[in-house]
């Protein structure tokens, strides 16, 4: 053992080839090997007659994918909420990643890094079952806004074409409120670590030059909370352009993308178009991806 | 100059510590909703207020025996992933944290892309895999999926902790005479110990908890988030989801506060 310790020592590359070289086996197999699978069942094609998978390379699949106006709906609903719940999670986010970074004393700051963290480590199935019970007909939030003597306006927001539905559970505005409640706490850290970085002393230097409170954060705090908001905001629009797990629960009748792979490749058994299917968010997190990048999201995570 | 208490942007208005304390309070609300459902007496709705409570539905679930072989075959997954994880993950750090090589910047994207892109493009890439191999779903293909995002887990842990640390304090062990094993013994080993620990039940937490990529991976196999999620539209026992749903929150707190404790940043011990 020791002998090998001290003939490694004296060879840095060769000792940082070993160790590397098992993880590096791993990922690069399991997983970069996983993603080439996956891009190639993207263009075999599935035997219309005997719904068997023909494994020719084609472009049949990419065509039922584009061509169909339901198809590019999926895509396009799935964008939309993706984006409603990214700028929404930052809405409700900086509030509280402001005052942890810049108000809070160190133990009320502690209370709220642990309060934060906790529900985002809680079961993420446990989590979207209590959203169901809180937004069910007769369920919690139903009952106090009732309480409040507020039906009427949720009875409003329910008719509302798109957004509406039955009940919260089934329609788009509550979809909504889940989406946002569950990647929350991804928007709130970095955001709060950006925040931590805006030095006191342009805060101050904006004040003496005259600025109003609204002129200073509009001017100087927003633009240097800009890398962390883009950080969070990779993480709020790439899990849901990925989550089918939401969408079925707390169902709203339109399919997003994630639904779509998972249904076509189990029930449907169409493993090329679930994988043409998927192919479709890594796309756009790569265009958003380098959005980001030129924002600054990388030097704040 | 402008008074720290007076009207400037440095002052928490009350309006600013209202929505803060009730972002908080939003954060927490499934939580205790899903406390209070476990106790209720109502069997059949989602009635609010709860009409009585009882602790009769812990009994019943506690007799299912599905439940417990879902239980077990999650905790085994998770054991067996976390401890590849623990392996795998260790070495990348120690390789990447302070080295400077060619294609590093590659390998460190790699090892960011299992958690970067969403769950369901790691299941349904693996499964793919499975289907071109002839690979039978099942326990290993399960382990195999964890695996692959804990390793990022671990392996962020400890090049954190890694990074912290001096590489004075390896060159002096080395001075003074110790040999590599020796110094790894007595002197990375401790220092990063806690960190792996963490990583180690992060990892496991995550593990016990996935659906997003197992549901595409465990073929007829019934981990406890697979056994919950079939139960959501199958609500006919909605009483005994709710007390696992508790049960699950309670066992997976433990070790994510451990992982808290020991890695917690230094600036919030203030005595």
């Amino acid at each position: 053992m020791r002998a090998i310790a001290k003939f490694l020592y004296g060879r840095r590359g060769f000792y940082l080839a070993l160790l590397l070289l098992p993880p590096l086996l791993w990922l690069g197999t399991v997983y970069l090997g996983s993603l080439l699978a996956l891009l190639m069942q993207s263009f075999y094609a599935i035997d219309e007659f005997t719904a068997r998978i023909v494994p020719k390379l084609t472009l049949a699949t990419y065509r039922q994918l584009v061509s169909h106006p339901a198809n590019v709906d999926i895509i396009l609903r799935t964008l939309g909420m993706a984006a409603a719940v990214t700028v929404m999670a930052a809405v409700v986010a900086f509030p509280i990643a402001n005052y942890m970074a810049r108000h809070a004393s160190p133990r009320m700051k502690a209370v709220f890094y642990v309060g934060v963290m906790l529900p985002m480590w809680t079961s993420y199935l446990v989590k979207v079952y209590a959203w169901r019970l809180v937004l069910a007909k007769q369920g919690i939030l139903f009952w106090f806004v009732d309480q409040l003597g507020l039906t009427p306006a949720l009875d409003a927001a329910l008719t509302t074409p798109v957004i509406g539905g039955p009940s919260l559970a089934s329609s788009y505005l509550g979809m909504f409120i889940v989406f946002v409640y569950m990647w929350l706490p991804f928007m709130i850290l970095p955001l709060t670590a950006a925040l931590e970085r805006v030095p006191q002393s342009l805060l101050q230097a904006s004040a003496d030059l005259g600025a109003r409170p609204g002129q200073t954060f509009r001017n100087v705090v927003l633009p240097l909370a800009l890398p962390g908001l883009a950080a969070g905001s990779v993480f709020t629009f790439s899990l849901t352009l990925g989550d089918y797990i939401i969408p079925s629960v707390v169902g709203a009748p339109g399919y997003f993308i994630g639904m779509m792979v998972y249904q076509q490749q189990g029930t449907v058994g169409n493993l090329p178009l679930a994988a043409a299917f998927s192919v479709v968010p890594i796309i756009l997190i790569a265009i958003y991806l380098s959005l980001a990048k030129r924002l600054g999201a990388f030097d704040a995570l | 100059m402008r008074s720290r208490g007076g009207r400037d942007w440095n002052a928490a208005s009350f309006g600013q510590k209202l929505a803060a304390f009730a972002g908080l309070a939003f954060l927490h609300i499934p939580v205790w909703v899903i406390v209070l459902y476990a106790f209720t007496t109502e069997d059949r709705t989602y009635q609010f207020p709860p009409p009585g409570l009882t602790l009769r539905w812990f009994a019943v679930a506690f007799a299912r025996e599905d439940i417990w072989a879902a239980l077990r075959l999650s905790l085994s997954v998770a054991s067996v992933a976390t401890a590849m994880a623990i392996l795998l993950g260790t070495l990348a750090a120690f390789a990447l944290a302070h080295s400077r090589f060619r294609g590093r910047e590659a390998i460190t994207l790699l090892f960011v892309l299992p958690i970067a892109l969403p769950g369901i493009i790691t299941g349904i890439a693996l499964l793919s895999a499975f289907k071109l191999g002839g690979i039978q779903p099942g326990f290993w293909t399960i382990v195999t999926g964890h695996a692959t995002f804990c390793i990022v887990i671990v392996h962020n842990n400890v090049i954190a902790r890694l990074r912290r640390l001096p590489q004075s304090w390896v060159e002096a062990s080395m001075d003074l005479g110790a040999d590599g094993v020796q110094t790894f013994r007595y002197v990375i080993l401790p220092q990063i110990a806690t960190a792996l620990l963490a990583g180690g039940m992060l990892a496991f937490a995550l593990s016990f908890d996935e659906i997003i990529v197992t549901l595409f991976t465990a073929g007829h196999e019934q981990t406890l988030p697979i056994w919950f999620f079939n139960e959501l539209f199958r609500p006919r026992e909605r009483p005994i989801t709710n007390v696992v749903a508790v049960s699950v929150v309670l066992i997976t707190m433990v070790p994510i506060l451990l992982a808290y404790r020991l890695t917690r940043p230094r600036e919030f011990e203030s005595k």
